[in-house]
C-alpha cells in the first residue's frame, strides 16, 4: 500500500469517508470474543444432530441397521435416506447452473442407493448431546457391496469404469465449447510458432476457520423453520431449501447467517448436511444443532479445481499471440453442486484471453463424475484455472520464441484505448491500464536489474527466477440477462435497504452476507459517503432473510461492486427525498438546493440550511412535506449491474531455489493490484495478503490426494498441508486505480484477485530459476522434492 | 471427532503417579499432554485414564554432576519434566549437549516448547521428534521407576517402532542422562516438514577430536526414518579420519547405506527416495557445522 494511506482519515465529517483506512468495525467484537458465531446459539432443548456418512468411495447400499443406536440412552431419532423419502418431501438438492446437454443425476439429502464418494452421507443421529450422537454413529450398522471407483477425471471418462451416475454412462457430465474452433485452428495453422504445456490443476481443500455448521429450529404451531447456519447467502440457500428440498414457501423458512468464520466459497453451496438438519427439526418438533467436526470439513466441504488439461499458444515471431487453444478435464465430483457447473466452463473458458489481445480462442471443457468429494467454486473460482493456463502458455510461449516473457507480455497487452474490449472468449472488459499497473510492478523489483543479477548468479550455481503474473478477474457476478443466457437458475442482482430513522441514524441493510471481508466497515463508508455523514453514525446488518427481504450474497468478488453499488444507489435516492424536503422547507427550488457535508442549503444562502439528519426527524414527523409526498425516509434498491468488473494487476515474485535440496525460498513478493476506486485501503490490502497466501498455498503446498481405494489421503491438518504465516514472505503492495466506468461507484472488486495472480506468479518464477536443467514447466503443489527432481532429470519426470 | 471418555487424576508424587497407573488399567501418563493429547483427538490413541505428572516438583532440575559417585554415573542429568525452553536455554546443555539443546530450540513453536517436556517426547516414540537423534547421538539413556524400582534404558534401546519405547506401562521415566566428554563437540541441524514443522530430517552428530583427527563418532537420524537410529558407516567412515571436507563427504554419502528403503518414511510429503537424498546432504551440513570445516 502507498504509504500516505495508512494514518487515514476517520472520515468524521462524512466527506471522506469512502477511500480512509478506517479500522474495522467488526474486530473489537470478533477479537474479543463477543462475536456469536453459529455454534454458540442455543435454542431451548436443542438437541444435537451427527451423521454417519461412507467410507467407501463407491458402494452399493445393502442394509442399514439403526436398531442399536436407536437402543442408546439419550438418542433420540436415526434416520436413513429411506426415511427422508417416506416423509415426502422433494429431497432434491438442485443445482443452480444449467448447461447444454446436462447430466443431471438424482441428489438426495441421505444416499439410498449407492454412496458415490467417501463421506458420503449415509443416516443422520439426532441425541441429547453431540457426544452421544457420535458415539451412536459407530453403532450404525450398514452393509456395503463395495463397487470399483475412480477419482481422475481423465481416467473416468477414458478408462470403461463403472458409472459414478447410470444416468450418465462415459461419466460425462458436460461437453462444453466456447469461442470459434475454425478460427483457431486457423490461426494456428498460420502462425510462425505453437508452444503447448500439459498441466494439472490439483483439487484444493478449502479450509475455511469455522467448519459448517447449522441450527434448525422448526415452529410447528406456526409452520415456520428458522435456521442459522454458516452461510455466504442466505437467501439464496431459502430459496434452493425452499422448492427444491423440504417443500417450504420460501415465507416460512427465515435462514440466518450469523458471524461466519471464512467461506472461501465453501459456504456459498447448499449441501444435503444444513438440509437435513432443518429436516430433523420438522421430523422431530425439537431445535437440531449440526456442528461438522473439521474431518467432516475435508470430506465434504466442496473442494476446489481438479483440472487437467492440454493450453497451446501459437504466435509469430515478433511475439504477437495468434490463438488459443485449450482442452480441460475438469473433476466435478460425485454430485453436481450448485455451482460446479459454472466453474469450470464459463467463469473458466472466458477469461482465457487474459490481458491479452488474442483473435482466436477455443476451449472445450469435458466435466467429469468422479468418486470424490464434490468440486466448486474456491476463491477465484474458474477465472483462477484460466489464468493460470494462459500465464503458463506466455510463459512457454516466450520459452519457445526465446523471448523475455515481459516482453511477449507487453507486445500483447490489450492498450487502455481499447476499451471496452471484447475479447474472442466472449467478455467484454470494462476498463484497464495493464500496462501501467506492470510496469509499476516490475519498477518495484527493478526487472532490468534482476535480469542482470540473476545471470551473474547463475554463473555461481546460485538459481534465481523471476515470475511475473498478469491477470484479469471477471468479477462481481453478474448481469441477471446475462447469467440467465448463460444457465443461471438465480439472478445476478444485488439487494440492500437504506433506512433513516427518526433520530437520524442510518441502518443499512444488505442482501450480501459476509465472512470476515468487513462490510460493517466499508458498506457505512459507501453510505457515509453519499448522505454526507459518519462512518459511526451507520449501522450495516446481514445475513437475515427476515430482516433484509432479498438478497443474492457474498461470492465472485461481488460484495464491493453489486452490493455496495446498491448501498450507494439507495443512499442516493434517500438524499434525493432528503433534498426534497429540504426544498420543501427552506421554501425554494430543488435545483437551488445544494448538498455538503450531511447540509443542504440554498445556493448563494449557506446559513438557510437543513441537515440530512434533521430531515430525517421531519420524514417521520409528517407535518410538513412537499405535497403528495409519503413519509419516511428509506430506499430499497435492486441493482442490476450491466457488465461484470475487471479487476487486474501484475504480481511478480522473486525465488531462489537449491537444485541440490529443491528447497525455493521466496525472495521477494510485489502485488500490484488495480481494483478500481479503493474504499479502504486498509481492507484491499488485507484482501490481498490473504489472497496471496492463498494463492501461494495452491502452488507450493496443498494438493489433496486420493489413495488407491479412493480415501481421501489429505484429510486433517496434519496431512494438508496450508502455509504456515512463517512460510510466507513479506508482501509488498500497491495499487494503481482504473475506475469501473459502469459501477456506481467505480469499484471493481478485490475478494479473488491475488488468488487468482498469486499461484501462477510463484509457479512463473520456480520454473524461472529452473531454466537451466530446461525445466519449463512444473505442476502444483511444487514441493521441494519435485523441485528436485526436475533438476535431476531437465522436468522429465 | 470427539475424544472418547476417560478418568483424569493428578498425581501428587512419583509413588502416588506409579500407584495410579497400577490401580488404572488402560492408564497413561501426562506431563505437558502436547504428544498424547493431539492423539487423543485424532482418535488414534484412546486411554481409559489420564494421569497428570506435570505439576510434580523436583523433576525438572538440569544439572552437571562431576564423576562417577555412589553408582551415579556422572554427566548431565535433565529431569524429564524439564521443558524444551527450559534446555534450549540450559547453558550446562548447551555447553555439554549441544546436539540436545539445538534440538529443543528448534523444536515446534514457543508454546509447545513451553508445554512439552524431553520425558514426554522420549517416552513418547513419535519418530518425528527431534530429540531422539541427539541422545542416540549423545549415547544417553533414561532413568525410570516402576513399582518394582529404578533402571536405566540406554538410547539404543529405546526406540521400538511408531509410538512404541521401551518405557514399560507401569514406569516412569525420572530423568535423561548424558556423558559428558571435554574433548567432544556435537550438533543436530533439523529439517522442518513443511506441513508438521516436526523433523522431516534430523540429524545429530557427536565427536570427539583432537582438532586433527577424529577419534571416535556418533551420527544419528531421526524425522527421515520410521524409527530414529544411528548410522554406523558414517560413524566407521568418521572414525580415524583427518578433520577435513574428504572426510565429510565420505561419511555423508555412506549416512544411509545401512539403512534398508523400507526404513525411510514415505508420504504425500515427501518420498523415501528423496529423504535418504536429504540424508545425506544434511549429515553433511551438520558435519560441516559441529567441526567448524569452511567450504
Ligand atoms: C503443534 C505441535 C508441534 C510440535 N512440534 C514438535 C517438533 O517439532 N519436534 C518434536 O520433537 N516434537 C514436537 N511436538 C511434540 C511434543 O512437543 C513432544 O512430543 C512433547 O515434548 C511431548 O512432551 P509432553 O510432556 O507434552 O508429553 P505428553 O503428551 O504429556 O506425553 C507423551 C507420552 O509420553 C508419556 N509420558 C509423558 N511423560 C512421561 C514420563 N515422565 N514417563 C513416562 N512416560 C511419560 C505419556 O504417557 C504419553 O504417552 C509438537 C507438538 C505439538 C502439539
Amino acid at each position: 500500500m502507498s504509504d500516505a494511506d495508512a494514518s487515514g482519515d476517520s472520515g468524521d465529517d462524512g466527506s471522506g469517508a469512502f477511500g480512509a483506512a478506517i479500522e474495522r468495525g467488526e474486530d473489537v467484537p470478533l477479537l474479543t470474543g463477543s462475536g456469536e458465531y453459529t455454534d454458540d446459539i442455543s435454542r431451548r432443548g436443542t438437541t444435537h444432530l451427527a451423521i454417519r456418512r461412507s467410507d467407501h468411495a463407491h458402494a452399493r447400499i445393502e442394509n442399514v441397521d439403526t436398531g442399536d443406536a436407536e437402543a442408546m440412552d439419550g438418542v433420540l431419532a436415526v434416520y436413513t435416506g429411506e426415511d427422508v423419502v417416506e416423509s415426502g418431501v422433494p429431497n432434491t438438492i438442485p443445482t443452480a447452473w444449467d448447461l447444454p446437454g446436462l447430466v443431471q443425476p438424482q441428489y438426495r439429502m441421505l444416499a439410498t442407493d449407492k454412496v458415490r464418494h467417501e463421506g458420503t452421507a449415509v443416516a443422520a443421529v439426532v441425541a441429547e448431546t453431540p457426544h452421544v450422537a457420535h458415539d451412536a454413529l459407530e453403532r450404525i450398522d450398514v452393509e456395503y457391496e463395495p463397487l470399483e471407483h475412480v477419482t481422475d477425471p481423465v481416467e473416468a471418462v477414458e478408462r470403461d469404469v463403472s458409472p459414478v451416475h447410470d444416468e450418465a454412462e462415459d461419466n460425462v457430465a458436460f461437453d462444453f465449447e466456447l469461442g470459434d474452433a475454425d478460427a483457431t485452428d486457423e490461426a494456428f495453422a498460420d502462425a510462425d510458432r505453437v508452444a503447448s504445456v500439459d498441466l494439472r490443476q490439483p483439487r484444493i481443500i478449502p479450509n475455511a476457520m469455522e467448519p459448517r455448521a447449522a441450527l434448525a429450529d422448526w415452529d410447528e404451531t406456526t409452520e415456520k423453520l428458522r435456521l442459522w447456519m454458516t452461510s455466504q447467502n442466505p437467501h439464496l440457500h431459502r430459496m434452493l431449501l425452499s422448492a427444491g428440498t423440504l417443500g417450504l414457501p420460501e415465507n416460512k423458512i427465515q435462514v440466518i447467517a450469523p458471524e461466519v468464520g471464512g467461506g472461501f466459497g465453501s459456504k456459498i453451496y447448499h449441501y444435503p448436511d444444513e438440509a437435513v438438519t432443518a429436516w430433523c427439526s420438522m421430523q422431530l418438533g425439537r431445535p437440531v444443532k449440526w456442528q461438522a467436526t473439521r474431518s467432516e470439513s475435508y470430506l465434504t466441504d466442496c473442494h476446489g479445481r481438479d483440472h487437467v488439461t492440454t493450453g497451446e499458444i501459437a504466435l509469430d515471431e515478433d511475439g504477437t499471440i495468434r490463438g488459443v487453444r485449450v482442452e480441460t478435464h475438469a473433476g466435478l465430483g460425485a454430485q453436481l453442486s450448485q455451482f460446479g457447473t459454472a466453474t469450470p466452463s464459463y467463469l473458466y473458458a472466458t477469461v482465457l484471453s487474459g490481458q491479452y489481445t488474442i483473435p482466436a480462442i477455443h476451449c472445450r471443457v469435458v466435466g467429469a463424475f468422479t468418486n470424490t468429494t464434490p468440486v466448486d467454486a474456491y476463491r477465484g473460482a474458474g477465472r483462477a484455472e484460466g489464468i493460470y493456463v494462459i500465464e503458463r502458455l506466455v510463459d512457454v510461449g516466450a520459452r519457445e520464441l526465446g523471448m523475455d516473457s515481459v516482453e511477449l507480455r507487453r507486445h500483447n497487452l490489450v492498450a487502455p484505448d481499447e476499451f471496452p474490449y471484447e475479447s474472442a472468449a466472449a467478455l467484454v472488459y470494462d476498463s484497464g491500464e495493464y500496462e501501467r499497473a506492470m510496469d509499476l510492478a516490475l519498477e518495484h523489483v527493478d526487472y532490468d536489474e534482476l535480469r542482470e543479477r540473476q545471470r551473474e548468479l547463475r554463473d555461481e550455481d546460485r538459481y534465481i527466477g523471476i515470475g511475473v503474473g498478469n491477470f484479469i478477474e471477471s468479477a462481481g457476478l453478474s448481469p441477471s440477462g446475462l447469467a440467465g443466457d448463460l444457465g443461471a437458475q438465480a439472478g445476478g442482482w444485488e439487494s440492500s435497504i437504506v433506512r433513516f430513522d427518526s433520530t437520524g441514524s442510518v441502518t443499512v441493510l444488505a442482501g450480501t452476507a459476509d465472512q470476515g471481508q468487513g462490510h460493517r466497515t466499508t458498506y457505512a463508508q459507501i453510505a457515509a459517503e453519499e448522505l454526507g455523514l459518519s462512518v459511526d453514525d451507520i449501522d450495516v446488518v446481514e445475513g437475515d432473510t427476515d430482516r433484509i427481504p432479498q438478497g443474492m450474497g457474498t461470492y465472485g468478488s461481488r460484495s464491493a461492486s453489486v452490493g455496495g453499488g446498491s448501498i450507494a444507489r439507495g443512499a442516493r435516492e434517500v438524499r434525493e427525498k432528503a433534498r426534497r424536503i429540504a426544498a420543501h422547507q427552506l421554501e425554494t427550488s430543488v435545483d437551488d438546493i445544494e448538498f455538503e457535508d450531511g447540509e443542504f442549503h440554498v445556493a448563494g444562502a449557506p446559513d438557510r440550511s437543513l441537515h440530512i439528519q434533521a430531515i430525517a426527524h421531519e420524514a417521520y414527523l409528517g407535518h410538513d412535506l412537499p405535497e403528495g409526498m409519503d413519509p419516511g425516509l428509506e430506499e430499497t434498491n435492486f441493482y442490476d449491474p450491466e457488465n461484470f468488473t475487471y479487476p487486474f494487476g501484475t504480481h511478480v515474485a522473486v525465488v531462489e531455489v537449491d537444485p541440490e535440496t529443491g528447497e525455493i525460498e521466496i525472495e521477494r513478493y510485489v502485488a500490484v493490484d488495480d481494483c478500481g476506486e479503493i474504499i479502504n485501503p486498509m481492507i484491499v490490502e488485507g484482501q490481498v495478503h490473504g489472497g496471496i497466501a492463498q494463492g501461494i498455498g495452491a502452488a507450493l503446498y496443498e494438493g489433496a490426494a486420493y489413495d488407491d481405494d479412493g480415501h481421501l489421503q489429505t484429510r486433517r491438518m496434519d496431512e494438508y498441508a496450508v502455509p504456515h504465516a512463517t512460510q510466507l514472505p513479506d508482501f509488498e503492495t500497491d495499487n494503481t486505480v482504473t475506475p469501473s466506468p459502469h459501477n456506481p461507484i467505480g469499484v471493481k472488486g478485490v475478494g479473488e484477485s491475488a488468488t487468482i495472480a498469486a499461484t501462477p506468479t510463484i509457479v512463473s518464477a520456480v520454473v524461472d530459476a529452473l531454466e537451466p536443467f530446461d525445466v519449463d514447466h512444473l505442476d502444483m503443489p511444487i514441493t521441494p522434492e519435485s523441485v528436485w527432481r526436475a533438476a535431476e532429470t531437465g522436468g522429465d519426470r | 471427532m470427539y475424544m472418547d471418555d476417560f478418568e483424569y487424576y493428578r498425581a501428587d508424587s512419583v509413588e502416588n503417579a506409579l500407584e495410579l497407573l497400577a490401580d488404572h488399567d488402560g492408564a497413561e501418563l501426562i506431563a505437558g499432554a502436547h504428544g498424547l493429547l493431539p492423539r487423543m483427538k485424532t482418535g488414534d490413541e484412546s486411554p481409559s485414564a489420564l494421569v497428570d505428572i506435570g505439576q510434580l516438583s523436583g523433576l525438572d532440575a538440569i544439572e552437571a554432576r562431576d564423576g562417577e559417585r555412589d553408582g551415579d554415573p556422572g554427566g548431565i542429568s535433565i529431569g524429564a519434566l524439564a521443558t524444551h525452553t527450559e534446555i534450549a536455554e540450559s547453558e550446562t546443555v548447551r555447553e555439554h549437549a549441544t546436539a540436545l539443546a539445538d534440538a529443543a530450540a528448534e523444536l515446534g513453536d514457543p508454546q509447545v516448547r513451553n508445554g512439552g517436556t524431553i520425558g514426554g517426547n522420549l517416552a513418547h516414540g513419535d519418530a518425528r521428534s527431534d530429540p531422539p537423534a541427539p541422545l542416540l547421538a549423545l549415547d544417553g539413556s533414561l532413568e525410570v521407576r516402576s513399582p518394582d524400582g529404578e533402571r536405566t534404558i540406554a538410547a539404543t534401546d529405546l526406540f521400538e517402532g511408531p509410538f512404541e519405547t521401551a518405557v514399560a506401562d507401569d514406569e516412569i521415566v525420572t530423568a535423561v542422562r548424558v556423558p559428558t566428554d571435554a574433548d567432544a563437540v556435537s550438533g543436530y541441524h533439523k529439517r522442518r516438514d513443511p506441513l508438521s514443522g516436526y523433523a522431516m530430517v534430523g540429524v545429530g552428530v557427536w565427536l570427539r577430536t583432537d582438532g586433527e583427527t577424529i577419534e571416535a563418532a556418533r551420527v544419528a537420524v531421526t524425522g527421515a526414518t520410521t524409527n530414529p537410529a544411528r548410522l554406523p558407516a558414517a560413524e566407521d567412515e568418521l572414525e580415524g579420519s583427518a578433520v577435513s571436507e574428504e572426510t565429510i563427504t565420505e561419511a555423508s554419502a555412506q549416512a544411509g547405506t545401512t539403512l534398508s528403503d523400507e526404513a525411510f518414511v514415505s508420504d504425500v510429503q515427501a518420498s523415501a527416495e528423496y529423504r535418504e537424498h536429504l540424508l545425506s546432504i544434511d549429515t553433511e551440513r551438520t558435519l560441516y557445522e559441529v567441526l567448524e570445516v569452511d567450504r
